[in-house]
């Protein structure tokens, strides 16, 4: 589930509040959205790849929250890895030219 | 894009936003886009409406999808190598249809530019979608085209005027607004329906266009076929399938489940009855490991993040429904234009069946994304011709015809919320012994059980706005349920992912179709279509 929105990484822009299908953030004027819905989270990972300064965080856990904190995120180099490992940048797309699913598609036929 | 009649202002709990179109779509993702497309490429104006946002909303955004993509020289091999694999209930038409269709559009997005890879002959690899990527370009597109895309915009019912359906009306989560558009057609394309599961899309999908089109007098079919389930690291949500194609399952104390030659859900199913089971990726030489990382990124984000070596460790699997969502029952189609029955009222993706494309068996892994390109363009053709054909003076009132939920038809009754109804659909239909593996005791059992539940949440009322799209989600996931067991109740055998614990046998004078209907009471009947054949 979301769990972290990084103050420090932040801008404020509120893409996360439009991107995210459960609706789980809500906007605050001039600062950081707040996780205002968190057990509607579906943990997609879909804010992570539209924040365009990497600063959401989504633990794997589907279930429930986790006790984990920015420092953490941060030292695991985790914020923003998802959208790197797509090839995403800024929030944007990328490296889908490179994606090499068809090999796997071919390999287990 | 000439979208008319904005009246209202934008402060909370004022005066409904008033939209008129000619098609109006619901729901945000592949099966919605296309049909928007198809819509406005025949001249309609179009109005989107998604519960969540167009790009981010349903099943395949957080996925990486392949497509059903064969040459015409190889269709003829290719539909009846699947049609013996679909229970003898899928018809060899619609699959040429729906390979055509998928085809040409697919071909049509290399050409407006969707970066597809390129395979080793040099040449673009179009049978497979990125799932944040195409649904990223698919909304660029239908912008480009002026069709009007409204994020955050459930819709709770339906309209009708004069037995024709008129557009519908919802709520702007966001702004705490109510909306109504009135439309010349409608196109429902809200996916298929989780039962609450913690899977990727299921927050959107819970059966809403099943029962928006159920209040409508529309009938669902192949609702039986629900009970597909998704390998998936524990406790994640990823219920991507295509790594476990190079995974060892083992028990606690280490011993082997095997699956070679064996339906790996089936043996994984029995073996979790039992106790955990854990999977690593030790089948993946080291070439494969490298594409898998980079091509399944959102597969390894559960593991990674938790510390855990894919290849090198075991970690806990699970098996999460995927409902009707990789399941096969959704609405009804009347027809090869995904018309419903009802009047200016047309269904495509996951909301509608199909059970006429893959049979008794899953359509993932393809069929069903090559259905939501096809299906997504019948219906927006045919919603826009009905629109230009329909045009009509608005004599006649316009009347919403939302019921449980939204109109409640019972006195207050005991307390019972929303979230009791979701808890109680995930309870009756998520555990692998009432939904994987079927009794009719089961069924019969988890029935009355969600028949109470819909009484209950006849006799609820929304206090606010939100609390209103709560109840009609409840509702949808309450009734889809009653239909998904009463089909399986009637379907007195196994057949595909039908598996009936006390019917184990596949009954030739069962090669047909089942039909659920009905709201307070549950209709069930038997149709043989003419492509149902009594083989298998």
């Amino acid at each position: 589930m979301i769990e972290i929105v990084s103050d420090t990484r932040c801008i404020a822009c509120d893409i996360c509040v439009r991107a995210c299908p459960a609706n789980v953030f809500d906007a605050v004027p001039d600062a950081a959205p707040v996780i205002a819905r968190q057990g509607d989270c579906q943990t997609c990972f879909m804010c992570e790849i539209y924040c365009p300064t990497d600063a959401l965080y989504v633990a794997p856990n589907a279930e429930g929250p986790i006790a984990i904190t920015e420092t953490e995120v941060e030292e695991a180099g985790l914020f923003g890895s998802y959208a790197r490992a797509l090839g995403w940048r800024n929030g944007r797309p990328g490296g889908t030219d490179r994606d090499p699913t068809f090999r796997l598609r071919a390999a287990s036929r | 894009m000439r979208t008319s009649g904005r009246t209202s202002s934008r402060r909370p709990g004022s005066e409904p936003v008033e939209l008129s179109t000619d098609v109006l779509v619901i729901g945000g993702g592949p099966a919605a886009s296309w049909a928007g497309i198809a819509a406005a490429e025949a001249g309609a104006k179009v109005i989107v409406v998604d519960k969540g946002y167009l790009g981010t909303s349903g099943a395949t955004a957080p996925s990486n999808t392949g497509t059903w993509f064969v040459p015409p020289e190889r269709r003829h091999e290719a539909v009846n190598r699947r049609l013996g694999l679909t229970g003898g209930l899928a018809d060899a038409d619609c699959a040429h249809r729906t390979l055509d269709m998928a085809w040409n559009r697919l071909h049509q997005m290399a050409e407006w530019g969707y970066p597809f890879p390129t395979d080793d002959d040099g040449k673009p690899y179009l049978a497979n979608l990125r799932g944040p990527d195409y649904m990223h370009f698919m909304r660029r597109r239908l912008r480009r085209i002026g069709v009007k895309v409204f994020d955050h915009h459930p819709a709770l019912e339906l309209l009708n005027r004069d037995g024709v359906i008129a557009g519908a009306a919802g709520i702007d989560r966001q702004r705490g607004r109510n909306w109504r558009v009135h439309a010349g057609a409608v196109v429902l394309a809200t996916g298929g329906c989780a039962f609450g599961e913690r899977i990727l899309g299921a927050t959107g999908l819970t059966g809403d266009g099943y029962l928006m089109a159920a209040e409508a007098g529309a009938v669902m079919s192949g609702m039986e076929f629900s009970a597909q389930y998704a390998l998936t690291p524990k406790p994640s949500a990823l219920n991507k399938g295509l790594p476990f194609r190079w995974a060892s399952f083992y028990r606690e104390d280490g011993t082997r489940v095997v699956t070679e030659g064996q339906d790996r859900h089936v043996v994984v199913a029995q073996a979790l009855l039992e106790g955990p089971v854990y999977a690593r990726y030790d089948k993946a030489g080291p070439e494969l490991r490298q594409w898998l990382r980079q091509g399944q990124p959102n597969c390894f984000l559960p593991l990674d993040r938790s510390g855990v070596d894919a290849f090198e460790e075991r970690w806990p699997v699970t098996l999460r429904c995927e409902g009707t969502v990789r399941g096969v029952g959704g609405i009804s189609l009347a027809g090869d234009d995904c018309s419903t029955g009802v009047p200016g009222l047309y269904a495509a993706g996951d909301a509608a069946s199909r059970e006429r494309l893959t049979g008794a068996i899953t359509g993932g892994g393809g069929p069903n994304s090559s259905w939501a390109i096809a299906s997504g363009n019948w219906a927006g053709q045919a919603a826009a011709r009905f629109a230009r054909e329909n045009r009509r003076a608005g004599a006649a009132p316009v009347i919403g015809i939302g019921g449980n939920g939204l109109r409640p038809a019972a006195p207050p009754a005991d307390d019972f919320s929303a979230a009791d109804a979701m808890q109680m659909v995930r309870a009756e239909m998520l555990p692998l012994d009432h939904n994987f593996f079927r009794t009719a005791p089961g069924l019969q059992r988890s029935l009355a059980r969600l028949d109470d539940g819909w009484r209950a949440l006849n006799g609820q009322h929304a206090a606010a706005l939100i609390d209103a799209l709560r109840l009609r989600e409840a509702a949808a996931l309450t009734a889809s349920s009653r239909w998904a067991f009463s089909a399986a109740l009637a379907r007195v055998e196994s057949r595909g992912m039908h598996r009936r614990r006390d019917a184990t046998a596949t009954d030739a004078r069962l090669t047909c179709a089942i039909e659920t209907g009905g709201l307070d009471h549950i209709q069930v009947a038997h149709r043989q279509h003419a492509w149902q054949r009594t083989a298998q």
